[in-house]
């Protein structure tokens, strides 16, 4: 495919820019819009966190971008990928089935689920599954094949690799298999990798090893991490930068210790002051943010969650805010910091 | 932090802004929901159609036939089937008609044929009088929908004794179509029967019910029908022997269903609701009708319009064969027992199309049954 | 005559369950047992929160059912001050239980599996009214002061399940567990199912409720930020039994047992300068360790002696006034970190 230079600019230090994506699922009950121009950006190397609720199209956007979006799914945006030689390509324009896309699923990009049983095949071994895209995309040999699986399932801290590598998913407990999963990642040498609520079914100290993995495999190969959840607590410790989606937008985007100090979307502050803290004192309320998320076949007018907002006014309900950058590297999407026009600096215009 | 931030619980209620088709979704019962899931799905739309019409063809057959079942006409044996017209040389007519028929004899082969006469019109009528019957069995009339007015009409041919097969499908809807319920009814109760103790109390019960299914599903069919039918008292009328085949295939039909059964309860059982309802000191024979049934129901509704059809085969299977429903009594199965030998076929292929109304009624009940398969748990989503 | 100190409401003593493992084709025969609950003591105190943590298949969900006799337990006493009376719940007739339950209530994990979606909200509430006989007309007036307790609208009452979202249905689920106006409620992970902005709602309002009716809960979680917001006592729990229980900020504060400590360390805070601490423990639960002798922690523990793999240790006073209490050989040696 031909790469529109002019099109697809994007910065050099990054490996991976969404720009303006929206997806929509046509059903019959209606139209589903499940991501509504969301735009943000993965530094090289670095690590981006998307949070939100269940439902508010954190997912959709990370399957998105590996186009692995179901047949109703209709997507527009534009994904750039920086490759290897520093062409960029635009994602967006690749046949979700076709060789370029399965080149960049197998090599460049990988991602791991939340239940890696449903992601490993219940028929086949470990080192089947492990070498199947070294085989595949490495040219290795059969043999050089198993070696690097048991050398990878090491690294993933797997304990008698050699033994594990020839058992099937079903006889490993749960983080272990998750260990299999990033292995299996890892074993493509991706340059990205999208780690979609990789935990969530995991017991805490569990979790905290997983975590504590894709941390030290992130820095060992230079990985780009885009970490997918609905957990603030695991956010905080584990990206750089943290986009807080809700409805199907990004409302509010950041450093993860400047949004987490100093939270600007009612949105956002409304889910750090509804979370209890292990450190809280005693006696102190955690408060509610009001009401539950909309429906999903909702149309919106105005604001997203204007709804649910203490601090909601007039306008609100009359459009939707535009991103207003605030800090830095600081966005936010909300009609109380839109009245200075000399602040605004809309990306996507 | 300022205490006035706590919420009231009336706060956090969500502003009360509903469209009208919302408010339609939140108020309607389960059977509504699937009714809303069901039409969606075309196909089983029209199968439902079908065999709607099926039904009523069934229960108007003598108000639809233009002859009692076993009326024979003399000279008119294996008349194949006639074709309505509404034109022909003369000009159009706006009234349907048929030719009338001669009998030949083909002096090379020895048959006799039937040859169309083109130089006179038999005109069809409608609502015309005939033979009399009893409507539902309550009101006597000869009315029927059709006839040929100084003629004869046979839509579907004749058979070997001259009887007309249109009359025969509708009277022998009657039979086959209704065993197949009233079979799947039976299968029905002895299903959640056993399939409801079985998952219900578990234990010992539990594995002699599955013994008892393994054993009876392990049994060839056609051997076991035929010594169950053979133990029918050769005196029986007509209509003993219907219930009895009808008792004997939903005595065999039954493990399918009572294995579902079983299936459902051992899964609802341990929800948490059920759960709930115990705790909340509910009476366990008012857990199984107001929490256990209901929500197998739909599901067991499902299996059954797919049972169904192999009621209606086995039936058909065993008439054929000559083991179940006997002369003259008219079935679809009864009907294709003429057309067991081959020659006859060549001769007669018409008196297949008993075989044909077999395959739509079968069908039709697969496609009805995938569809409330799919809207039986109309919470999906 | 049963009896139990005046300001406890629940007192469990050496509760065990097992589920037998069996084998056989006709004859089932026992070969062995799964271990769940495995000698479980705590007391509940009236008015308060007990919370009971732990990891996925340590035996705390199978605890809240035994104490509600959802399940039966193998052995243990379980005390319950009724309105009339102190009890034993594992040793109650039919009739009888069907009584304490009145006073002694659940509220379930998943929204969705425990209303039954079939019928209208009216019924899910007024079902434990109607088994205990309340006529028609007293039942739907308790139902629409039950919704607007909870924070429904009255006129919900009509409406099924599927129109309300998970945490509206957890109060629902709230409302039927209060219709009886019960002393005390096990809640089972009752927000764990549901969206961060919307737990704190459920949370805030079992809080609101305690203040308003005196309500004792039993709380078990796993969410330790969640646990320590709601409960004023706590027990970890590991492989079926209590390792350490305490009074909420102790326990966080000052973990005396290294599995403690080790939970705590591995949450991450929402908060990114908390420290976090990864790798305070190695390995995770394999099933084995039912089977060893000594402290089942011992595998993975980094404290761990030659005594901690010959000797179970008990659950023992670590303090002078017998508020904490820690299943460790080394409970007052070892210096443990806990959160603060």
């Amino acid at each position: 495919m031909k790469v529109g230079v002019l099109m697809d600019k994007m910065d050099q230090d990054h490996i991976l820019e969404v720009q303006d994506l929206t997806v929509k699922f046509l059903m019959d009950e209606g139209t589903v819009h499940a991501v509504n121009g969301v735009s943000f950006v993965v530094p090289a190397g670095k690590s981006v966190g998307i949070v939100g609720e269940s439902g508010c199209g954190k997912t959709v956007s990370s399957y998105s971008i590996t186009q692995l979006l179901p047949k109703s799914a209709r997507l527009t945006g534009r994904i750039l990928f920086r490759e290897r030689d520093g062409q960029v390509t635009n994602i967006t324009n690749l046949t979700p089935d076709g060789k370029e896309m399965r080149r960049i699923r197998g090599k460049e990009i990988a991602m791991i689920f939340q239940e890696p049983m449903s992601s490993l095949s219940p028929v086949h071994t470990i080192c089947n599954q492990l070498s199947e895209a070294m085989l595949q995309f490495q040219g290795m040999t059969k043999r050089q094949a198993r070696t690097r699986a048991v050398e990878l399932l090491q690294l993933v801290g797997i304990p008698y690799a050699e033994r594990r590598v020839d058992e099937y998913p079903f006889q490993l407990s749960g983080g272990m298999r998750q260990r299999v999963m990033i292995a299996m990642a890892l074993s493509r040498n991706p340059r990205v990798l999208i780690a979609d609520e990789p935990t969530t079914a995991l017991d805490v100290t569990l979790q905290a090893q997983v975590l504590r993995l894709i941390q030290d495999m992130q820095n060992e190969f230079n990985l780009s991490l885009v970490l997918i959840t609905h957990d603030l607590g695991v956010v905080a410790h584990m990206v750089d930068h943290v986009c807080i989606m809700y409805m199907g937008q990004i409302v509010e985007s950041g450093p993860v210790k400047e949004i987490y100090d100093d939270p600007k979307h009612p949105y956002t502050k409304g889910l750090m002051n509804s979370i209890p803290k292990l450190r809280g004192r005693r006696g102190e309320r955690v408060v509610p943010i009001s009401g539950s998320v909309p429906s999903a076949y909702a149309v919106q007018t105005g604001c997203p969650f204007c709804e649910r907002c203490p601090e909601r006014s007039k306008r609100c309900t009359q459009g939707i805010p535009q991103r207003v950058k605030i800090g830095s590297e600081h966005y936010v999407c909300c009609h109380l910091y839109q009245s200075g026009k000399e602040e605004q600096d809309v990306i996507n215009a | 932090m300022d205490p006035n931030l706590v919420p009231q619980p009336e706060l956090i209620d969500e502003p009360e802004v509903l469209q009208d088709a919302e408010a339609r979704v939140f108020y309607a019962t389960q059977w509504r929901l699937m009714w809303w899931k069901f039409r969606k799905h075309k196909v089983a739309m029209v199968a439902f159609a079908v065999i709607v019409v099926m039904y009523l063809g069934a229960i108007f057959a003598p108000l639809l036939a233009p002859y009692r079942a076993d009326e024979r006409h003399r000279g008119f044996v294996y008349v194949p089937p006639q074709k309505v017209r509404f034109r022909d040389e003369h000009g159009f007519s706006l009234r349907p008609f048929v030719y009338p028929l001669e009998q030949e004899i083909d002096m090379q082969t020895m048959q006799r044929k039937f040859i169309e006469d083109p130089t006179t019109r038999i005109p069809i009528h409608f609502f015309v009088r005939g033979s009399s019957y009893k409507l539902f069995g309550l009101f006597e009339t000869n009315i029927h929908l059709f006839g040929a007015d100084g003629g004869k009409v046979f839509l579907f041919g004749t058979d070997d004794l001259g009887r007309d097969m249109f009359s025969r499908i509708l009277y022998g809807a009657q039979i086959s179509m209704s065993i197949g319920l009233v079979g799947v009814f039976l299968s029905l109760l002895l299903g959640l029967f056993f399939g409801g103790i079985s998952g219900y109390y578990g234990g010992a019960i539990d594995n002699v019910i599955q013994r008892i299914i393994e054993v009876l599903r392990s049994f060839p069919t056609i051997p076991l029908w035929m010594a169950l039918s053979a133990a029918l008292p050769p005196d029986l009328s007509p209509i003993g022997v219907y219930m009895g085949i009808t008792i004997i295939l939903s005595l065999i039909g039954w493990t399918a269903l009572g294995r579902q059964v079983r299936g459902k309860v051992l899964a609802i059982k341990n929800e948490d609701f059920v759960i709930a309802a115990r705790l909340s000191g509910t009476s366990e024979p008012r857990i199984i009708v107001s929490h256990l049934i209901p929500s197998f129901m739909s599901h067991i509704i499902a299996s059954l319009t797919l049972a169904i059809p192999q009621m209606i085969l086995a039936e058909t299977s065993l008439s054929f064969l000559g083991i179940g429903l006997r002369p003259p009594v008219v079935s679809w199965g009864v009907m294709l027992q003429k057309a067991q030998n081959v020659n006859t076929l060549m001769m007669a292929p018409w008196l297949l199309i008993p075989g044909l109304f077999v395959v739509i009624y079968v069908l039709a009940f697969n496609f009805l049954g995938d569809g409330l398969r799919d809207a039986a748990d109309p919470y999906g989503n | 005559m049963l009896s139990m100190p005046d300001d406890v409401i629940l007192q469990v003593t050496d509760l065990v369950k097992h589920f037998p493992i069996e084998a056989g084709f006709f004859r089932k025969k026992q070969i062995g047992a799964i271990r769940a609950v495995d000698g479980v003591s705590i007391a509940v105190q009236k008015g308060k929160t007990l919370g009971l943590v732990g990891e996925s298949g340590c035996g705390k969900t199978t605890t809240a059912r035994a104490i509600l006799r959802a399940l039966e337990p193998t052995s243990g006493s379980v005390l319950f001050r009724t309105r009339e009376g102190i009890v034993d719940m594992a040793r109650l007739g039919a009739a009888d239980l069907k009584k304490a339950r009145a006073d002694m209530q659940m509220i379930f994990q998943d929204p969705y599996s425990s209303l039954n979606s079939r019928l209208p909200i009216m019924d899910i509430i007024a079902e434990p009214l109607k088994s205990h006989g309340y006529p028609k007309a007293e039942r739907e007036e308790r139902v629409k002061e039950l919704l607007e307790l909870v924070g429904l609208r009255a006129e919900y009452a009509r409406r099924y399940p599927h129109s309300f979202s998970g945490g509206q249905r957890q109060r629902i689920g709230v409302a039927r567990a209060l219709a009886l106006n019960p002393a005390l409620i096990v809640a089972d992970e009752p927000v764990s199912a549901l969206d961060v902005s919307v737990q704190a709602q459920v949370l805030n309002l079992l809080l609101d409720l305690q203040e308003q009716f005196g309500l004792s809960y039993v709380f078990i979680g796993h969410d330790l930020s969640v646990v320590r917001y709601i409960c004023d006592q706590v027990a970890v729990m590991y492989l079926g039994k209590i390792v350490e229980l305490a009074d909420v900020d102790a326990l966080y504060e000052d973990p005396r047992h290294p599995y403690t400590s080790t939970l705590l360390l591995a949450v991450p805070d929402a908060n990114p300068h908390a420290p976090w601490r990864q790798d305070t423990v190695k390995g995770e639960v394999t099933g084995d360790e039912r089977e060893i002798v000594g402290c089942s922690f011992a595998p993975r523990c980094r404290y761990a002696q030659d005594i901690c793999r010959e000797k179970t240790p008990e659950l023992q006073n670590v303090n002078a006034d017998s508020t904490h209490l820690s299943a460790c050989h080394f409970a007052s040696e070892i210096t443990l970190e806990g959160v603060s």
